[in-house]
């Protein structure tokens, strides 16, 4: 059911605005913590570990219970079924239980009359430890050999033997940091018992149908009892795939136990320690290449700190695997990813998922190869893109939509990117302080969620008497605009305006079994889903039509101007007044599951992906080399979202996302001492971009094309891909570093995020670490 | 006159007894339901709690953005408020910044959104510190959605608005003119209304906290939980609130909010007016005083090295009289100062420097607006026919107070200034300091970078680009 014409001719003028955005700019919009709170909710707040890694040998909550306002404390004991709030390796506590595996954990719950009665008592209570020894970093859980699982190997051809024929070789290693997700509304969810045990809880969750299954599990309900709901969230970005959980189970246990209404409102300091963040990496590589910057061999090494639990880590790292070669093809190759458990906050899903990771370290590796041939490493990109002859990825899966060498060829013209690359130059040459760099990088990610079964998804269309629609799917909306591109694909299925169609609340008692709104799918999946139940009513009122009014069913058109049918016309809400009256259900379901894609994860082979995004960005920069301090001047961006369901909400995606990338590797630092204890935990010292980090000259185009496969409107997804585009703003710090020592053929040992002591730390490496011309 | 007053749209809100370190956002939000401000980190740095405050100065409304989760109620007493509700046209239309927001694209998620509305409405309708441009008028509101591009927009694209505001003037005039006081329970606040009363209050209650902007109290309560005992606030105190220039010195009462003298500031010297710039975000400029900056006693704020470098002269004052002294003398060690009881921070004088004077002030940080500084540095050379007279050089960042650097100036005064000198004062300044370790840096780094903001100063002095922040890309 993915046949493009006509089906899409309303789509001619497709910009909306995001649905909300008139409630969200007269501050209307609701979200989980504004609506009303009845007089006897009760609030939450966790009692946290204060160690990494220890034995609960004792817990004193006297303190705590005898606090102004508290009502209530639980501890694990006090969970009537499954102690658990993991997505799937049941790894997860609600409430520690005998152990605690990082800094921050929840210990117990607080329930109290108010918001601050329950922080203040939650942080009286005594805990006895005896403390353990705790792996924090990468190295430290190296040495003791702790793994979230075996490392895994996705490999083709023979890259040592490869690398031995190769008639250059190098080796290099980095490092890149975490991310927090930073989402302006915190983690909220509001739990309300119903009759006869039911609960329902409205959660700022990625995910609803999980949390709905964990609470019944941690409640011993059936999923039936318990529904969740989530209009909107005030961001996500993967933070709210698995990460809700944790407050919704604690809502939800607090509402079952007491009968009262419940509301985990977590405060930001607590959030930022509590919650799950971007995979840190150590990346270790080696390159075999030829004269011109042939990649010939390359054995890659990804090293990443998983946290205290499994979360979503292997398929995470999967994807730093399936990213590792970018749009490069690779011919001898190997990737190793170990996936290290370490006594920190479990590392979660984040825009990208892995992505990023991987295609910062494919592209570190083309910059040391060009560095060491002294020559641009554009032309050592261009020389190794997919191609003729050369169109199958690491894990065998033939690359058929590649637009990655015209992309990147019209950006290259339109960014004037080789002038501006000599400009950079003799600005170098006549400026002994300040430094600049250029760079162009591009992207190619893969869509679809890589565990097959995900791509999947269910959406349920009403259409009322009156000829208004409500639509609803399992997709959920943190601002990317989700609800307004299902909500026009099903007006244009009936040819009504957007106005006609009602957009409502995620729920899991109207569309069940739901996969998170994550891996940029949502509305690949929901889309389509959504297009099929609208489509199934059409055609219903077209049989209907057709046999009322004694014409065929080619005689029946919905169009703006109301529905043709033979000689007359009628609007839509005729249409459905005469259908109602007729007894045709004016309800569907839509159901769609992605076709093709299949891929087995035991030897990492196959088609994991249904289609590729791509972009391509040039990024120029300056560096303070007293001081570190740098500056992204100028940022053109070319990107595919192949023919757009919503431009307005599509450039929102790309711009967001690469100041989200920008964010990632230069000022967003997580920094945690010896002890396990995340320091940058608020704002004050956790710097996301202001304003004024978004580059003065900044352009973004959409390319011209559209999907090869079949997606809804021949669209793509777009809302991870565009958070790679900012790599190519640490190939220019890279290069701006490089250029305070042009005649070493190194690469500075330059590591993400590029801070301005990691900036002054690499021009001082790479002053003293000199590499001669080969 | 007990309790707290204000005006919201027009109609009085009268709270007869009030938590005094409740906060204006909670207030909004959990008691009067007006959930369109919203909570994003309850502590000053992201503004999506923005509203705008009026106060009467000059027989006239003055607005003010401010950070509604770290105002506490009383400091909103005798003021008028707007949040994102009051905005809307009569009829219920969104106003011209509204309608541009909505149809380009400047909301995502939408919860930031009502704060940058109220940011970008304060400068359509003239609100104070908003004589900058957008992206700085915006710096306090932080976005995760949008890299921001058509906030931006919007925001230049609005008109400002002509509001006659005479009738809220009145209003304000009519709803109090008395010094604010009450007690919750057992706790005593006050508010009062000139320096005299404020001396008499403190020497009555020398244990009470004094507040001016609560941009750094404001966290000991909704960060660290505390209960602040009696408190005094010092906003409505109108002579510390002054500001006079003169041909020899800018002398700031130290209620003197930072939005408010930021101009006076940039006019003494354009790095002092970039280095404010850079102090928080309008939000917190606006509620943050320059006095408030220096008592607290921070190590890292960052108008004291600046001001110590520059000679300024701090004066405190209690019931007993006046202190005067040179301001890196108040600093004794880590959070002590050299405030007696009943004393309170009166003012700050900055001389003017002269014409020989050569000055530099950084300020380094991670992020360029709304930042700590791991490392400020301050510089003040007196040059009289190539040679050094007179050296001022101090630091925040690099010890336990804000710190002149002994050694560094001992190797500069009465030597050419020159590139010899600059090094062999580079060298020097290794005696001065033995940096910490911490979030915002490492010792080394704050090391080398002290050394070689000294270097950025002879290279300016040279003609030298030395700024990142001065440099177009190619094609601009």
């Amino acid at each position: 059911m993915a046949e493009r014409d006509p089906a899409w001719k309303a789509l001619q003028k497709p910009s909306h605005p995001h649905d909300s955005a008139r409630l969200h700019v007269s501050g209307e919009a609701r979200y989980a913590d504004d609506l009303g709170e009845p007089a006897d909710m009760l609030h939450l707040a966790f009692g946290q570990s204060s160690e990494a890694r220890a034995r609960i040998l004792s817990m004193d909550l006297g303190a705590v219970r005898a606090a102004p306002g508290v009502v209530a404390v639980f501890t694990a004991a006090d969970i009537p079924g499954a102690n658990d709030v993991s997505p799937v390796a049941g790894d997860d506590r609600l409430l520690a239980d005998g152990e605690v595996i990082c800094q921050g954990q929840s210990v117990f719950l607080v329930a109290a009359t108010s918001q601050r009665a329950a922080r203040v008592a939650a942080r009286l209570g005594k805990i006895e430890y005896e403390v353990l020894p705790a792996a924090i970093t990468i190295v430290d859980a190296q040495a003791a050999q702790a793994l979230i699982e075996p490392a895994q190997r996705m490999a083709r051809g023979d890259a040592a033997a490869a690398m031995d024929a190769a008639p250059r070789r190098l080796a290099g290693r980095f490092e890149m940091g975490g991310q927090d997700h930073f989402y302006l509304e915190g983690q909220v969810a509001v739990a309300t018992p119903g009759e006869d045990g039911q609960v329902h809880v409205l959660s700022s969750t990625q995910h609803p149908s999980e949390v709905q299954h964990l609470i019944a599990h941690m409640l011993h309900l059936s999923s039936a009892d318990v529904t969740v709901e989530v209009r909107r969230m005030g961001g996500a970005f993967g933070g709210k795939e698995t990460q809700a959980a944790l407050f919704a189970g604690a809502a939800a246990l607090v509402a079952h136990r007491t009968g009262r209404p419940a509301k985990f409102r977590c405060d930001r300091d607590d959030d930022m320690v509590m919650t799950g963040k971007r995979h840190e990496f150590e990346v270790a590589y080696e390159v075999g290449f030829d004269e011109v910057g042939h990649l010939l061999a390359l054995s890659l090494h990804l090293a990443s700190r998983c946290g205290a639990t499994v979360d979503l880590s292997p398929a995470i790292n999967d994807r730093a695997m399936f990213h590792s070669d970018n749009c490069y093809f690779l011919p001898h190759v190997e990737v190793v990813s170990e996936r290290l458990k370490t006594n920190t906050v479990s590392a979660t899903a984040f825009r990208g998922f892995g992505g990023p990771q991987g295609m910062l370290a494919i592209e570190r590796v083309v910059d040391d190869v060009a560095a060491h041939l002294g020559i641009d490493p554009l032309e050592v990109r261009v020389a190794n893109l997919y191609g003729p002859g050369r169109e199958t990825t690491p894990y065998e899966m033939v690359v058929a939509d590649n637009v990655a060498p015209q992309i990147i060829a019209r950006l290259r013209e339109t960014s004037r990117y080789d002038e501006r690359a000599r400009a950079v130059a003799a600005f170098n040459a006549a400026s002994p302080v300040l430094k600049k760099g250029i760079a162009l990088t591009p992207v190619k990610f893969g869509i679809s969620f890589t565990t097959t079964h995900l791509n999947q998804a269910g959406a349920l269309v009403h259409v009322y008497a009156d000829g208004s629609i409500q639509v609803n799917h399992g997709g959920t909306e943190m601002g990317q605009g989700l609800y307004v591109k299902v909500a026009q694909i099903v007006a244009d299925v009936f040819a009504v305006p957007l106005s006609a169609v009602r957009i409502t609340a995620t729920r899991t008692d109207k569309v069940p079994n739901t996969s998170a709104t994550a891996a940029s799918s949502g509305a690949d999946l929901n889309g389509m889903a959504a297009y099929n139940a609208a489509a199934a009513i059409r055609e219903r009122l077209t049989e209907f039509l057709a046999r009322t009014y004694g014409c065929g069913e080619d005689g029946v058109h919905f169009t703006p101007g109301g529905v043709l049918v033979g000689a007359e016309t009628l609007t839509f809400g005729q249409v459905a007044r005469k259908a109602h009256i007729g007894r045709i259900s004016l309800s569907s379901t839509g159901y769609y599951a992605t076709p093709g894609i299949d891929y087995d994860r035991s030897v990492f082979k196959g088609r994991p992906f249904y289609y590729f995004a791509y972009g391509a960005s040039v990024s120029e920069v300056v560096i303070d080399t007293l001081t570190g301090e740098h500056k992204v001047l100028a940022v053109d961006i070319l990107h595919d979202v192949g023919r757009s369901l919503n431009p307005v909400v599509d450039m929102g995606q790309i711009e967001g996302g690469f100041i989200q990338g920008q964010g990632w590797l230069t000022t967003e630092e997580l920094v945690y001492d010896a002890k396990g204890r995340l320091l940058t935990h608020s704002p004050a010292t956790y710097k996301i971009p202001t304003a004024s980090d978004r580059p003065k000259h900044f352009t973004v185009t959409l390319w011209d094309g559209e999907n090869v496969e079949p997606t809804i409107n021949r669209s793509k997804a777009v809302g991870e891909p565009p958070f790679m585009l900012a790599n190519s703003v640490f190939s220019a710090l890279n290069r701006a570093v490089a250029a305070t020592m042009p005649d070493n053929r190194a690469i500075p040992p330059l590591d993400a995020p590029a801070t301005p002591e990691r900036i002054l730390k690499a021009i001082a490496g790479h002053r003293a670490g000199h590499r001669a011309e080969p | 006159m007990a309790g707290v007053r204000f005006l919201l749209d027009g109609e009085v809100v009268d709270l007869p007894e009030v938590d005094p370190t409740a906060t204006l956002l909670d207030h909004l939000r959990y008691k009067m339901r007006r959930t369109g401000t919203k909570e994003g980190c309850a502590e000053g740095d992201c503004g999506a709690c923005t509203v705008l405050v009026g106060s009467l100065e000059n027989e006239s409304v003055a607005w003010r953005a401010v950070n509604s989760c770290i105002q506490f109620l009383p400091m909103v007493n005798g003021k008028a408020l707007m949040t994102v509700e009051s905005i809307k046209a009569g009829d219920g239309a969104l106003c011209p910044l509204q309608e541009t927001m909505a149809a380009n694209g400047s909301s995502q998620c939408g919860f930031c959104t009502p704060g940058f509305v109220m940011s970008l409405h304060g400068r359509s309708i003239g609100a104070k510190g908003c004589d900058l441009p957008v992206a700085d008028v915006i710096a306090g509101n932080l976005c995760r959605c949008t890299g921001y591009g058509p906030i931006l927009d919007a925001g230049e694209n609005t008109p400002l608005q002509e509001r006659g505001e005479a009738d809220l003037a009145d209003s304000l005039k009519a709803l109090t003119s008395k010094s604010g006081s009450g007690e919750w329970q057992g706790r005593l606040w006050f508010a009062p209304r000139s320096s005299d009363e404020l001396a008499a209050l403190l020497a009555e209650h020398p244990d009470a906290r004094l507040i001016a902007g609560a941009t750094d109290v404001g966290l000991w309560v909704t960060k660290g939980l505390r209960e602040l005992g009696t408190v005094i606030f010092l906003g409505d105190v109108a002579d510390l609130a002054q500001i006079e220039e003169t041909d020899e010195a800018l002398i700031l009462g130290a209620g003197v909010r930072y939005a408010d003298a930021h101009a006076a500031m940039a006019r003494l010297h354009p790095d002092l007016g970039e280095l404010v710039r850079r102090i928080g975000g309008l939000q917190v400029r606006n509620a943050g005083t320059v006095g408030g900056n220096i008592a607290n006693g921070s190590p890292i704020g960052d108008g004291p090295p600046a001001l110590i470098a520059l000679g300024a002269l701090l004066t405190l004052r209690s019931v007993d009289g006046r202190r005067t002294m040179p301001l890196e003398d108040y600093f004794l060690s880590y959070g002590k100062q050299d405030r007696r009881a009943g004393e309170f921070v009166e003012s700050v004088h900055i001389p003017r420097p002269g014409a020989d004077a050569v000055i530099h002030i950084a300020k380094l940080s991670r992020r360029f607006d709304s930042d700590i500084s791991a490392v400020c540095g301050a510089f003040m050379l007196n040059v009289t026919d190539g040679a050094i007279t007179s050296a001022r050089v101090a630091f925040g960042g690099m010890a336990a107070t804000p710190k002149r650097a002994a050694t560094c100036e001992a190797a500069l005064i009465g030597k050419p200034f020159d590139d010899a000198t600059v090094t062999a004062a580079i060298e020097a300044l290794k005696a001065d300091f033995e940096p910490l370790s911490d979030v915002r840096g490492s010792s080394a780094y704050r090391a080398e970078t002290a050394a070689n903001l000294l270097r950025r100063l002879w290279l300016r002095h040279q003609g030298m680009a030395i700024s990142v922040l001065e440099v177009e890309a190619f094609d601009g």
